[in-house]
């Protein structure tokens, strides 16, 4: 009995890492991902449903694909947030985090690489927001968003009376038509499949190992840290 | 020399044509043009005004089904003025004149009408090894398109091959094969996709020309407006069917013979613009998806590379003719949580000393205090 009930181990300290902004459009862009990609999916792989009666009585294909395209829009709009957020957020939110630039970066990348990927090394390395695979990873997904974006919208001018999908027009010809656009489109969603997969699995992965409330941190906000003595009187100076 | 030619309207009667039957063809074309009731009146005034300008219509490429598809214009006046044996300038095809008798009439054409022929192109331009894959007359395809454009007043590209390459630019593309807008810059160039275009929309592109003296309305990608701006899908009869989500699952199910939506066997008319659905096919007899068969979208650019015709989506390159996108992702899928998992075990074997020191630390520090 007692030893399931521990103190709080003293080095780490709570930090509020993610705001409230942030954790909104984390989940809005989840829940959105989701509904695009069923919706998506069975555009793309009609269920065989049989009707006796005539097409006039249904419309639930049209029904799927406007789940589709109001879900489309949510998950834009949030997205361009994330991006304004970006500028204005705390140094964890920061777009700089994300764009891997610096050479600092890409060791952390590694760093990253071998104690939890390959587990050459068993750690652990310091991070407080995202750690630098994780960033880098962000990164990319948000650059496939742009592209699914920018897909989704350029195939929707044709069939949207709307003014605002043709604003996206200019860039189906540019990957070769229609047809090439509704490919990348569909091979996109798989890449936000497996990020997923991943993504969802690794978050458990580093809660179960490091015990830092990573999860929760998506939920409240706050994470558990390892804050070095040192480290927190030059953050205090 | 200019001013003797005779107007289209004397060329008409010169045909043996009636007015009534004149006016028929005004309107008609008023109609598939989309143009208003003034237009129409607009038009007749301009067919009896003007004399026909030269056209030299130039051969690469390709098949003729361009040339076919035009002579079989549900109005045969455009066909009888512009495609007849003696009234075109130059057409490999369809002239009388041949060999050194040809290449003159082009040439002269050419140097008396300088600036003011319009150009006509079937098939598309060899660029691979100099050009030696389509030569005519000694002249590589390439040189006589440099050659006729530069004189050009307008250049009209007719069909997939002159537009966007068609079957000859499919993968690996051996010759080379080259669509005018990537070999000419310079001319205004109105690009007539279809592989072929349907009749009646070459003929109104060729009416728009003669009347208006200017050049329709035209895209991004230079297609007439009138013609191209709206998908076979939007305009297709089947369409309550799609949005029911009836859908034919073999060509031999009980859905075909309903005639529900073709999407599932591949159907690429959510993704080809074109007017098989308004204007339809033989005089407005029927179009592919009438018949019971998917639009193939011969009109896209690439549809030759956009993966097998009854098939939603391309196969997914190198990964075999039948891999689609989903087989493959599923793949990945299903390849990505066995890795997950054997990450988990590999994680509770090779981390567990960690995970419990990480706890001894702590139960030690709680016991000490
Ligand atoms: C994570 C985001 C998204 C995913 C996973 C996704 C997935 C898909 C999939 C799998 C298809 C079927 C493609 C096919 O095989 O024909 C599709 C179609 C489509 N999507 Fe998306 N999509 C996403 C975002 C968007 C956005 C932001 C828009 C913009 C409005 C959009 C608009 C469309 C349109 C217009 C189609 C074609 C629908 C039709 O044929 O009627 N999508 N999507
Ligand atoms: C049950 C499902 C999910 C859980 C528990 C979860 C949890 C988390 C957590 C804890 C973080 C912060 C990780 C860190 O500190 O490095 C995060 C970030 C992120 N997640 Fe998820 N996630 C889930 C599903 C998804 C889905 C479906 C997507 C969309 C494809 C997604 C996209 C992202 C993105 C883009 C970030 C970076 C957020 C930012 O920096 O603004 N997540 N997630
Ligand atoms: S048959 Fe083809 S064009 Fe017609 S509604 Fe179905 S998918 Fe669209």
């Amino acid at each position: 009995m007692e030893q399931n009930i521990l103190k709080l181990d003293p080095k780490l300290k709570l930090v509020y890492v993610w705001q409230q902004p942030v954790r909104i459009f984390h989940w809005v862009n989840a829940l959105a991902v989701l509904m695009l990609c069923i919706t998506g999916y069975l555009i793309g792989a009609p269920l065989a449903i049989q009707h006796g009666t005539e097409a006039s009585f249904n419309y639930w294909f049209g029904i799927i694909r406007a789940i589709h395209f109001i879900a489309g829009y949510v998950f834009f709009f949030n997205f361009i947030f994330r991006l304004y957020w970006g500028f204005v957020g705390n140094e964890y939110s920061k777009w700089d985090n994300y764009v891997p630039y610096k050479k600092k970066q890409w060791k952390g990348i590694w760093e990253v690489l071998k104690v939890d990927i390959f587990q050459l090394k068993l750690g652990p390395y310091e991070t407080i927001g995202h750690n630098s695979l994780a960033s880098t990873t962000y990164f990319m997904t948000f650059i496939a968003f742009i592209f699914q974006s920018l897909t989704g919208f350029g195939l929707y001018a044709a069939m949207s009376p709307s003014w605002f999908p043709k604003l996206f027009s200019w860039f189906v010809p540019l990957v070769g038509g229609d047809m090439a656009a509704r490919h990348l489109h569909h091979l996109l969603m798989w890449v936000f499949i497996l990020f997923a997969m991943i993504h969802i699995y690794l978050v458990f992965y580093h809660d179960y190992i490091e015990r830092n409330g990573v999860t929760s941190s998506m939920i409240g906000g706050w994470k558990f840290i390892e804050v070095n003595e040192d480290e927190d009187k030059m953050n205090e100076d | 020399m200019n001013n003797k030619r005779p107007t289209i309207y004397e060329e008409f009667k010169a045909k043996g044509y009636s007015r009534r039957e004149f006016v028929t063809f005004c309107s008609l074309m008023g109609a598939w043009l989309g143009l208003e009731v003034s237009g129409v009146s607009q038009v007749a005034k301009a067919l009896e005004a003007k004399s026909r300008p030269p056209i030299i219509w130039l051969h690469f490429q390709e098949c003729t089904c361009c040339s076919e598809s035009f002579i079989r214009s549900s109005h045969p006046l455009v066909a009888d003025i512009i495609l007849d044996k003696i009234s075109l300038d130059y057409t490999e095809t369809l002239m009388a004149a041949a060999g050194h008798q040809a290449e003159k009439s082009l040439h002269d054409t050419m140097t008396n009408y300088k600036g003011e022929y319009i150009l006509m192109v079937e098939g598309s331009i060899p660029t691979k090894e100099d050009g030696v894959y389509c030569c005519i007359g000694g002249k590589t395809a390439y040189d006589i398109m440099q050659e006729v454009a530069e004189g050009a007043k307008a250049i009209i590209a007719w069909g997939s091959c002159a537009t966007n390459g068609c079957v000859q630019a499919a993968a690996p593309n051996p010759t080379g094969a080259a669509p005018v807008g990537k070999v000419i810059h310079g001319k205004p160039i109105i690009n007539v996709p279809g592989c072929p275009p349907i009749a009646e929309v070459m003929a109104g592109v060729v009416v728009h020309l003669l009347a208006f003296d200017r050049i329709p309305a035209l895209d991004s990608q230079n297609r007439p407006k009138s013609f191209y701006s709206r998908r076979v899908h939007d305009t297709c009869y089947r369409r309550p069917n799609y949005d029911a989500g009836l859908f034919v699952e073999t060509f031999d199910d009980e859905n075909a013979k309903k005639g529900y939506c073709l999407y599932k066997m591949g159907c690429k008319g959510p993704n080809t613009y074109n007017a098989c659905g308004v204007i339809r096919w033989n005089n407005g007899v029927s179009f592919p998806i009438q018949s019971g068969h998917p639009c193939i979208g011969c009109s896209e650019n690439n549809f030759w590379d956009n993966g097998p015709f009854y098939e939603h989506l391309k196969s997914f390159p190198g990964f075999g003719i039948e891999s689609t996108a989903d087989k493959v992702g599923l793949g990945l899928g299903i390849a990505t949580g066995a890795a997950l998992g054997a990450h988990a075990v590999a994680t509770n074997i090779r981390k567990r000393k960690l995970i419990i020191k990480g706890r001894k630390e702590i139960e030690a520090e709680s016991s000490n205090d």
